[in-house]
């Protein structure tokens, strides 16, 4: 486990993976689009098709998922007509572009070398460019939001999670979310150094 | 009683251009508010790179989310606000807009 380094000559934002490490980022980020995707943001195919092509408007209540309502918060706290407008309008475009930048993670990837079943031995270079990296370091946050919201993670609990037993699966998923956000830390860092 | 004196003039400049009205308006402001998840790095680079803050000035308002539980970040007309708050939520921090308190 090394993180990310900024590439002195090329500037790029370089980290190695363990092939389980890989398959185990793929993962995350496949479930996230999955869970993007899933429950309904825009569609209603109860209506005209030409009236569904005109209407991109999106949803005006808050999602069901927690995890959800944690990636699309309520935007304006005393206003349910403008919080309901505001949904409407931006959440169609907030999940695509969620989606797309955990499709990103497991494109480059695989890309690299990840192949659809994981094999041994296998060691997987990530090169990114800056643009490609922020795409990353953005969607290691929706993923720890995600994990974290799962678990209930709150303020100050870490003593809580590293007291529990090790074969505790709640413990195991807490340590994936202490990895992506230590990967996120490296990334982090190695954007704001040049 | 039926006092029928003509009427005195009525008022009927408006004693502010719409230009004034607008800059008198109360401004909106986006806030972001604490969680236990974002990275005190993340949200001073998202800062930084969002708004075009000086380190020192994102450092100051992350310190305050984490710190007070909450930030004003920017202040504008309300659809800039909209604007700020969706960029907030691109990157995952947890952001409102209200009137300027």
């Amino acid at each position: 486990m090394t993180g990310f380094t900024r590439h002195r000559r090329s500037q790029h934002l370089i980290a190695t993976f363990s092939g389980f490490e890989a398959d185990l980022l793929r993962s995350l980020a496949a479930q996230l689009v999955e869970l993007l995707r899933n429950e309904a943001a825009v569609p209603r195919d109860d209506v005209d098709p030409l009236e569904a092509l005109m209407d991109f408007s999106g949803p005006t209540t808050e999602p069901d998922d927690p995890v959800l309502v944690r990636l699309f918060p309520t935007a304006y706290r005393h206003d349910e007509e403008a919080a309901a407008e505001f949904r409407r309008f931006t959440e169609g475009t907030l999940r695509h572009g969620k989606a797309n930048a955990a499709i990103t993670i497991i494109d480059a990837l695989e890309e690299a070398g990840l192949p659809p079943e994981l094999t041994e031995g296998l060691v997987i270079d990530i090169e990114l460019e800056e643009p490609a990296a922020e795409i990353w370091m953005r969607s290691f946050t929706d993923l720890r939001l995600a994990l974290a919201t799962r678990l209930g993670v709150e303020e100050g609990d870490e003593d809580y999670w590293h007291s529990l037993p090790d074969e505790d699966p709640r413990a195991q998923a807490h340590d994936i979310y202490e990895w992506v956000g230590y990967l996120q830390e490296t990334l982090v860092q190695a954007l704001a150094t040049r | 009683m039926g006092n029928v004196s003509a009427a005195s003039p009525v008022e009927v400049e408006p004693t502010s251009t719409p230009d004034e009205i607008t800059v008198l308006a109360v401004p909106w402001v986006t806030i972001v508010w604490n969680d236990p998840v974002n990275l005190m790095s993340y949200v001073t680079y998202v800062f930084q790179k969002y708004f075009g803050y000086e380190k020192k000035k994102a450092e100051k308002l992350m310190l305050e989310v984490h710190q007070d539980g909450k930030s004003v970040v920017s202040t504008g007309s309300r659809e800039e606000m909209e604007r700020d708050v969706q960029a907030m939520h691109e990157y995952g921090l947890w952001a409102t807009l209200d009137k300027q308190s």
